[in-house]
């Protein structure tokens, strides 16, 4: 069924009888060509391209929950291509573009909202780094302004600019980035792969793959083996443990970082802020909401919940830059859990089982990543080569030395 | 959370600084004929389980001691707390 305004009118007029399920709730065949484990905003963005873009058919993914249930629906929506290094640069812009397209192309009103997002400078090292930062994003296409205080204070004159800790000295800005309903990713992706024939089968979790003579030639599930002839793992914050079945250790701590949401308010803050100094970044929902957050908890964890002292941390550093935050209440915080991966940049690659891909290690930027993440893994999983802007997402990065590091945290995860 | 530290008693989380899983105590040894091999998997490959997970925390803002804990990643239980000291050398390092 297409969605359109002429649809809408239609079912209005009609008692809205006629919407049926945006997607088939499939069980599963005996054989596939690829199956995908795990239907989070990556797996299904891979299924959708793989069978859009690259022709592929017979495709399942497998997902442990429900459709929505995950870390695709436990983030803080914000998208951007703000990054430095010549690795992750141009595959994140390469993300933005997919965003911008993405409504028209999966028929799904996403809420895709470029409302800009601003990094907050404090010191002549910072302005530094970040016009390095903006020069880099603009050779890449990406476009980025450096504001000044007085730029900052007419968009957002609630901010703090005169902290003594951390004042305000100005603030790198990229206008296309903003925010996505998350949920909707997840649906739109659903219904979208959905359409072009892709099985979704949920509350079907893997267990085990089936590995002979080094090639991998299914997965065992709760509902039963299913036979593939690829098999895709796309399980961010879960990916070691499901990796584990396949003999493998990754270069990957689970961490748990938590988001929160205010009471609704009035429309107040217009865009995406981060005050990275302080720990702290936030938008507003378009239900009001403020949603913000911070630093991860720091230790290894897949409690989905994370504990007080980073919530006092987190808050702390919102009242200092963003005072009239203490007069708004927190309605809901929770966590995610997260692969920290060594050097904070991901994995898209083949592993040393045929037949076996992984797709992980995204950090806390992975909703960002979901387009140009599922494309490239389909790319991959489609032609046996790594999409052009994906070819340093290796696993052997670590033993060549070929690190991408973007902020020179060397190898300890809770760092970056 | 609260780490009973096994010499100052419960002691808040916030003074400790992590560092992850606790076979970092092993350092392999670098004359070996495969220490390039080694060194890789220990510097970037962890186990990264759901449930029990020994652990270095670093007393930092205390008495400066490393510590090996076991806790659930699962539910942030912790049900052992020893000094990393003792741990490596129940091994047999650093004699």
């Amino acid at each position: 069924m297409h969605y359109s305004g002429f649809k809408v009118i239609k079912e209005a007029l009609t008692g809205h009888r006629g919407w049926g399920p945006a997607w088939r709730d499939a069980t599963p065949k005996a054989q596939y060509d690829y199956v995908i484990i795990g239907g989070g905003g990556h797996g299904l963005a891979t299924a959708y391209y793989l069978a859009k873009e690259f022709k592929q058919a017979r495709i399942a993914v497998v997902e442990k929950g429900w459709i929505g249930g995950g870390n695709v629906g436990r983030n803080t929506t914000i998208i951007r291509s703000n990054y430095l290094l010549d690795g992750n640069e141009p595959f994140y812009e390469f993300s933005l573009q997919l965003w911008e397209n993405l409504e028209q192309e999966l028929n799904y009103n996403a809420m895709v909202s470029q409302r800009g997002i601003l990094n907050l400078i404090h010191s002549d090292a910072q302005r530094d780094a970040f016009i390095r930062r903006g020069n880099a994003m603009i050779l890449n296409g990406a476009g980025a302004e450096l504001l000044s205080t007085e730029q900052i204070v007419a968009r957002y004159p609630f901010l703090n600019v005169n902290n003594a800790r951390f004042p305000i000295k100005g603030g790198l800005a990229q206008h296309r980035g903003g925010t996505v309903r998350h949920d909707a990713v997840a649906w739109g992706y659903a219904r979208a792969a959905d359409r072009h024939g892709v099985d979704i089968i949920q509350n079907c979790e893997v267990t085990g793959f089936r590995i002979e003579n080094g090639a991998c030639t299914g997965v065992e599930t709760s509902r039963g083996f299913i036979g593939a002839k690829k098999v895709a793992a796309c399980v961010a914050g879960s990916s070691s443990r499901l990796m584990e079945k396949a003999g493998m250790r990754l270069p990957i701590e689970s961490h748990v970082l938590q988001a929160f949401v205010s009471e609704g308010l009035k429309p107040l803050l217009p865009g995406v802020i981060t005050f990275g100094a302080g720990h702290f970044y936030c938008s507003q929902s378009d239900k009001g909401g403020l949603v913000f957050g911070g630093d991860i908890d720091g230790y290894n964890s897949y409690a989905q919940r994370g504990n007080l002292p980073v919530v006092e941390d987190v808050c702390e550093g919102g009242m200092a830059i963003f005072p009239n935050l203490g007069r708004a209440r927190l309605l809901r915080m929770w966590g995610g859990i997260m692969d920290m991966s060594m050097d904070g940049s991901p994995i898209i690659d083949r592993t040393h089982v045929d037949g076996l891909y992984f797709n992980g290690g995204w950090c806390y930027g992975g909703f960002k990543a979901t387009p140009a993440s599922g494309f490239a893994y389909a790319h991959l999983l489609a032609t046996d080569t790594p999409h052009k802007t994906a070819t340093a997402y290796r696993f052997d990065r670590f033993a060549t030395g070929h690190m991408i590091d973007e902020k020179g945290m060397g190898n300890q995860p809770n760092l970056h | 959370m609260l780490i009973n530290h096994p010499i100052l008693g419960p002691r808040d989380a916030g003074e400790f600084v992590y560092k992850g899983d606790a076979s970092l105590i092993r350092r392999p040894d670098w004359q070996a004929d495969d220490a390039v091999a080694q060194f890789i998997d220990y510097g970037y490959l962890r186990d990264n389980p759901a449930g029990l997970h020994r652990e270095l925390w670093f007393h930092e803002q205390g008495d400066r001691s490393w510590l090996v804990v076991t806790r659930d990643t699962t539910t942030h239980e912790i049900t052992k707390v020893e000094l990393a000291r003792d741990v490596a050398r129940a091994e047999g390092r650093s004699k």
